[in-house]
């Protein structure tokens, strides 16, 4: 079973104060962590790689744990949440996909059982490549003013035979969320939805 | 006059390993970056001294942002850096104004030292512009293993009217300093050079 070879954590927090619109009494924060990992199966196809999931669970739990602490600790002001993967130029988009059983279940038990599915992308890509995470609610993916994204990325990764793993929390809300749908206020909370 | 700020973006880069070497402690750099409105876009201004109050405001803010976000104590920050980006509507003067006048003091005061120029660069660009902030030993510019950069964005800054400023602080040099002079060891801290 291959090792997680860990390159480098990224961070990245946004304060939104305003877009244009009143100021926020309380700004709406989102937060990035990125892990810059080597690519176990570069430069060469492999059948077997599911196992690798297995591999990243500890880091998606640490990853998890350092985002939260971007919250000041506070799991309880988490409402929105995405992931996404770049891989290097010598792995495949599959091997990106070996993130998301990881990724997700690492957020949902850092914050305390989230329903919704953590939505995502990902992407093969140089070093600075950038990558849009969506974000929706954490217990209902149609709360209209949670559907949000973050543009992040790292100037120096992935080179060739790394992988960039993201994941993304917010505090929730657009900054100026006036577009309707479904409301926070009226989710049910059963089916991860509405 | 006081900023009036859109945005504040906080970058974070943790450096585990470099070329198969681990770094230990692992290398940390932070940058706090704020969005504001830049008050004299489109129009020719002779008096700057509004956006020198503006970055003597920013110095301390930032820093103290960039401090907490890099997780050491000030006085243990090893080198430093600043850079502005200008929206299109604005003039490179206007990053001046900001960056160079009063903004190094109150920076300092956060570090509690700092004999070294703060090594700086200005750009005008548009949304999503890449600023290289340049660092240097805050004690000692000549240090040569502490020359470096570090590299921000934000997809949706700087608009028009808008000012990009950031300031950078680390917990060290680059990863694998090995191009000899001046060292941190040998540093006399009389005249911010040596």
């Amino acid at each position: 079973m291959p090792d997680v070879k860990i390159r480098k954590f990224v961070t990245i927090v946004e304060d939104i104060l305003h877009e244009g619109g009143p100021i926020a009494s309380i700004p709406p924060r989102r937060a990035c962590i990125l892990a810059v990992i080597e690519n176990p199966f570069a430069g060469k196809y492999y059948a077997e790689i599911a196992s690798f999931m297995d591999d990243l669970k500890p880091l998606g739990l640490d990853m998890a744990r350092r985002l939260i602490a971007a919250f000041g600790g506070d799991a309880k002001i988490v409402e929105g949440y995405g992931k996404g993967a770049i891989v290097g130029e010598a792995g495949e988009i599959e091997h990106g996909a070996l993130w998301h059983a990881p990724g997700g279940y690492a957020m949902r038990d850092a914050l305390g059982g989230a329903k919704a599915i953590v939505a995502s992308t990902k992407k093969v890509g140089g070093p600075g490549t950038r990558l849009d995470i969506p974000v929706t609610h954490i217990n209902a993916s149609y709360v209209r003013s949670h559907l949000d994204a973050m543009e992040v990325g790292v100037p120096d990764a992935p080179r060739a035979r790394e992988i960039v793993l993201a994941l993304v929390m917010t505090t929730g809300a657009r900054v100026h969320a006036r577009a309707g749908g479904l409301e926070a206020a009226a989710v049910k909370g059963e089916d991860g939805l509405r | 006059m006081k900023a009036k700020i859109r945005k504040i973006v906080t970058f974070v880069d943790e450096t585990l390993t470099e070329q198969g070497k681990a770094i230990s402690p692992p290398l940390r750099r932070a940058a706090a970056v704020a969005v504001i409105e830049n008050p004299f876009a489109g129009i020719y201004q002779e008096d700057l001294s509004p956006l020198i109050d503006i970055g003597e405001e920013l110095g301390g803010l930032l820093a103290e942002r960039a401090v907490a976000a890099l997780g050491i104590a000030g006085g243990d920050v090893q080198s430093y850096g600043k850079a502005a980006a200008v929206g299109e509507n604005g003039e490179l003067e206007h990053a001046a104004a900001i960056l160079h006048p009063k903004l190094g003091t109150p920076f300092r005061k956060v570090l509690g030292k700092g004999a070294a120029l703060i090594p700086s660069s200005k750009k005008r660009g548009g949304l999503g512009v890449v600023l290289d902030v340049p660092l240097g030993h805050k004690d000692a510019a000549f240090v040569r293993s502490h020359f470096d950069g570090m590299e921000v964005r934000i997809n949706d800054a700087p608009r028009a009217n808008e000012i990009m400023v950031a300031v950078a602080v680390t917990s060290g040099g680059r990863p694998l300093p090995r191009v000899g002079g001046l060292k941190v060891s040998e540093i006399k801290g009389e005249d911010g050079l040596r």
